[in-house]
């Protein structure tokens, strides 16, 4: 082994402490990067995996009552490859650990048991005898709310008949991935659950014999979506057919891809800006600790060494530095991928994981903080390596100091010698004083953004449920009631008040934009469930036209008198033209709103009701409940407080651990950045420290100078720390926005504040390092000799 | 014994430094032979370490000529200077340099894998009676020893020419005459030319010949007719 490669290893060993802080901001850094991808590829494959096992269907559509014949006639539309019509109905379920109603989606399986599209995933049981009349397959997330195994027996009422089912399997689909309940805007395994039985059961259930209400269809590769969709709805819609839709519409589908939405803006936004951070801080330290060696580089060239083999020397220690760094990250970054992937595969109830293997991340990764190190030795190297050796060897020349302000003012004459030495030193060099600071900002910067998206998810919450909709309760319908429902809702036992809506399934359209929405009928005045604009004030609906979600406009490119195209989906199917006259800033979903006399007028109907909001007397809930699972006509009862839990319980879990894990990594990446910028300024100012204490300063006043130092840059980053921090936050909520949830851009004081105690805190644990390492100076050896 | 190992013409070095101009050197005149031991001697700034330094490679003149035997060392770019050192200047410095990393046999190994044909480093440290101390850490050696290995490192890439800068400067007379010593010794076994400089008087006794400094020039030359041997030495 060449002396040198001994040297780098001893000087490796030496240096220690601060090799391992460098290696882990670059472990930070690479972490995040390996983390975000890795999860985010193993989802997407797993979920294609899963999709291409299961035979997901590419076209849904739902119908009244259509026979059984029509199946050959939509298997004729060119492009379609399969086609399986079914039974499909919501239903509420009497279950007896919950006093509560539940919503089942039941759906018929074949004669075979087997669906040829959407099929089973059996976790436990078997699929149910086509004969028997009471056996079920249920949702293994309802299953497992309720502690259901194979035997466990419920109710249900279908179509005003209550019904005893057993249950004799449980198993996973396709098409509930994502199980949510109508009127729910998150899943809850306790309230929603899907049902399989027998066709022949069901059917005989809902006099459907030889008909179908539910259709899915397979096309060929290469097929036209909207045009099968177009001549399905023909075909369906003499039989009260409602419009078909694509895999893009379909409730699971599209708020899995939502998820995975924001898990990749996540992904895409904060490790990029983590490792540039990080390498950008690696750079910067990975300079200093190389001008360090100043006066040895100057003995090498003395002693006759070539430059390329002294650069390439201090290239090889930056190397072993970011290797290590790239190790550790990488090893963290796999390991927390598999824990993510594993965590959101729980969440979705995916039946396997699929673990993707992407080497490339871990060579971006690794090259990007291998060329930042390189580039930070370089950067030192050159200005070392072009000076003489005689003149390395010195210690650089005491620099030119100035007075910080003209003399007249006599500022140097009122600060302390130790308060002007730190000031003047920071004055010398501007550059790294400001490069430096630069780094802690960035610290707390991604701290705040780290800390961002759980602020935001509390804001939404307050908004949503506190603020907007305050009902206690939201009573759905199986199909639109007149108006008279109302009344008997509000006859029902501990119902205080109540609100009526009317939800009409549209089309929307602008230009060549068009969105599947819901238009929601609702009475101007409506004070449960209010509508809530970007300054949090309620908005009263205008008596007529549209209003839109913020969101919905921008993606149509719509304003406020604009007109846009509206295709009824319900009734007499016509296509309108209605002025937009009011944009909604809401968090969840995209939606239209009317005032309900309109919304009546434009259907050319009586008016009608889909759900009513309701406020609860609490002590007579139990009365509510039984009422309502005696209401044939009701398919589910949503209620806010659950709907918040499960909220809380479920996406918040996951973003939240998500942001845990950032803020993990930024707390890392920040002390490291903290830790050695303090060591190595104590490197650099060995002698001049020591030579204060030759002259009798005290350790205690010898530290002063070096930890004001410190404390004055740490604190002066703070503010352009929050500013940053600000603005990442802001680009994080631009990515994470999407149509079915927005983040709204809250930082609260004290995620500010946090940020700052992180870094502060990492800031006093180096200085208590630190100051150590001044208590041990050797005064001596220190003047004498280098470090 | 009389080929020239160097020669100076009108050597000058400025060194600017913000407003300031420092003149280290005006128009240095000197030649140097083969196996000599010089002593310079001048007070601080006279341009001692000046000389040393381009002498050594380790800077450039500002004007003037340099000559290294035929080799003019003034006209060489930092390469041609790398070459120069390597191949044929040994350098102590007085606060040792040694790499703290390494160990004795290691600092002197520094050497000796970048020279075309150099001693083992165990002879090397043999000759300035350190053979005991090769696995030592810097840290574990006397400031004495630290020096002895200095030279011991600078010797064994058997170079033509020693240059030390206040070898003794930083040791107690009783070490620092150990030092001279082994100096001595070293370069009479090799017939290296050698340059010292020292603010120390005592030990211009040893050299051929003293250069005097004053103001960037030599000012007077002295030449002894018998060389005392460095054990004589006391100050």
């Amino acid at each position: 082994m060449l002396v040198l490669d001994l040297k780098l290893l001893r000087d490796l060993r030496r240096l220690w402490t601060q090799v391992l802080a460098i290696a882990l901001v670059i472990a930070g850094g690479v972490a995040t990067l390996v983390l975000a991808v890795g999860s985010l590829r193993s989802l997407d494959e797993t979920r294609a995996a899963y999709y291409e096992r299961s035979a997901f269907a590419d076209v849904f559509a739902v119908v009244r009552r259509a026979p059984k014949t029509l199946v050959d006639r939509i298997a004729e539309i060119p492009g379609v490859a399969m086609v399986e019509a079914r039974i499909a109905k919501l239903a509420l379920l009497d279950i007896p650990d919950m006093r509560e109603p539940a919503t089942g989606m039941f759906i018929s399986l074949p004669e075979s048991g087997e669906p040829e599209l959407n099929r089973l995933y059996m976790r436990s049981g078997r699929t149910p005898d086509p004969g028997s009349a009471d056996e079920v397959v249920i949702s293994e997330g309802f299953a497992t709310a309720h502690a259901f195994a194979s035997g466990s027996r419920f109710s249900a009422i279908l179509n005003a008949h209550k019904r005893d089912l057993v249950v004799v399997g449980i198993a996973l689909s396709p098409e509930f991935i994502y199980a949510i309940g109508p009127g729910d805007r998150m899943p809850d395994d306790t309230r929603f659950g899907v049902v399989w039985m027998s066709e022949r059961t069901l059917a005989s259930a809902y006099n459907l014999d030889d008909a179908f209400s539910s259709v899915n269809l397979k096309l060929l590769r290469g097929a036209s979506e909207p045009e099968v969709i177009s001549r399905l709805d023909e075909l369906l819609d003499p039989y009260g057919g409602s419009a078909a839709y694509g895999r893009k519409d379909q409730t699971s589908q599209m708020f899995l891809e939502h998820g995975f939405d924001m898990l990749r803006n996540m992904s895409t936004t904060l490790p990029p800006i983590f490792l540039l951070v990080a390498a950008f801080l690696v750079n910067l330290t990975l300079s200093r600790l190389v001008a360090l060696e100043r006066e040895q580089i100057g003995l090498f060239k003395a002693l006759g060494y070539r430059n390329t083999t002294i650069a390439s020397h201090y290239i090889k220690l930056v190397l072993v530095i970011a290797a290590i760094g790239v190790v550790i990250g990488s090893a963290a970054g796999t390991w927390l991928g598999i824990y993510v992937t594993k965590l959101f595969g729980d969440y979705y109830r995916f039946p396997f994981l699929v673990f993707a293997k992407s080497p490339d991340v871990y060579v971006m990764a690794a090259l990007l903080s291998f060329v930042a190190a390189i580039v930070g030795a370089i950067r030192a190297l050159r200005e070392i390596v072009g000076l003489s050796p005689a003149v390395a060897m010195q210690p650089p020349t005491p620099p030119h100091f100035r007075h910080l302000l003209p003399e007249w003012l006599a500022v140097d004459r009122v600060l302390t010698q130790p308060t002007m030495m730190m000031l003047r030193n920071i004055s010398r060099h501007p550059i790294r004083a400001a490069l430096t600071t630069l780094g802690i900002a960035l610290a707390t910067a991604i701290l705040i953004v780290s800390l961002f998206t759980a602020n935001a998810i509390d804001q939404l919450v307050d908004v949503t449920y506190f603020m907007a909709d305050r009902q206690d309760a939201s009573i759905g319908f199986v199909d639109k009631r007149p108006e008279g429902v109302v009344m008997q809702v509000a006859r029902l036992p501990g119902v205080l008040a109540t609100e009526p809506y009317r939800d009409v399934s549209v089309r929307i359209r602008h230009g060549t934009i068009e969105r599947r929405i819901m238009i929601s009928g609702r009475a101007r005045d409506a004070d449960l469930s209010r509508i809530i604009d970007t300054d949090l004030r309620p908005v009263t609906l205008p008596e007529s036209g549209l209003a839109i979600s913020n969101w919905l406009a921008g993606t149509l490119g719509v304003g406020v008198g604009d007109v846009v195209e509206v295709d009824l989906l319900e009734g007499q199917r016509r296509t309108v033209s209605l002025p937009v006259t009011a944009l909604v800033e809401d968090y969840f979903g995209i939606r239209g709103m009317m005032e309900a006399e309109a919304l009546a007028r434009l259907m050319r109907e009586a008016p009608a009701v889909n759900s009513v909001n309701v406020t609860l007397d609490d002590s007579r809930l139990d009365d509510l409940y039984a009422a309502i699972k005696n209401m044939p006509t009701v398919a589910g009862v949503s209620l806010q407080r659950v709907s918040l839990a499960s909220f809380r319980a479920t996406l918040a879990v996951t973003i939240t651990t998500m942001a845990g894990i950032y803020t993990a990594l930024a707390a890392i990446i920040a002390f490291g950045v903290v830790y050695n910028n303090a060591r190595i300024s104590l490197s650099e100012r060995a002698r001049e420290l020591a030579s204060l204490r030759v002259l009798g300063f005290t350790r205690g006043e010898t530290m002063r100078i070096l930890l004001l130092e410190l404390a004055l840059i740490t604190l002066i980053a703070q503010p352009p720390g929050w500013v940053i921090g600000y603005g990442l936050a802001w680009v994080m909520k631009t990515r994470l926005a999407g149509e079915l949830m927005r983040v709204p851009m809250v930082l609260e004081n004290l995620t500010y504040a946090l940020a700052s105690a992180i870094v502060l805190a990492a800031a006093l644990f180096s200085a208590a390092i630190v100051a150590r390492r001044v208590t041990r100076l050797d005064l001596v050896s220190v003047l004498k000799t280098r470090e | 014994m009389n080929q020239r190992v160097f020669t100076a013409q009108g050597l000058t070095k400025t060194y600017v430094s913000g407003e300031v101009e420092v003149r280290a050197l005006r128009g240095l005149e000197l030649e140097i032979t083969a196996g000599e031991v010089v002593v310079m001697l001048g007070p601080s700034g006279s341009g001692k370490s000046t000389l040393l330094n381009i002498m050594g490679g380790l800077d450039h003149a500002t004007s003037g000529h340099l000559l290294f035997k035929e080799l003019e060392l003034t006209g060489l770019d930092d390469r041609g200077l790398t070459t120069y050192r390597r191949e044929h200047v040994g350098f102590v410095f007085q606060f040792y340099n040694l790499v703290p990393s390494l160990t004795a046999y290691e600092n002197v190994a520094l050497v000796t894998e970048i020279s075309n044909d150099p001693m083992r480093p165990d002879e090397a440290l043999a000759l300035v009676g350190l053979e005991n101390r090769m696995t030592h850490f810097p840290a574990q050696l006397s400031g004495g020893e630290q020096q002895r290995v200095a030279i011991a490192r600078a010797i064994a890439k058997r170079p033509e020419i020693l240059l030390c800068d206040e070898p003794t400067g930083a040791l107690d007379s009783k070490t620092g005459i150990l030092v001279i010593e082994a100096l001595l010794n070293v370069s009479a076994q090799l017939g290296t030319t050698t340059l010292i400089i020292t603010h120390n008087a005592t030990i211009q006794d040893v050299a051929d010949r003293v250069f005097l400094f004053a103001d960037g020039q030599i000012a007077g030359i002295h030449k002894n007719e018998t060389r005392r041997a460095a054990s004589e030495l006391s100050w």
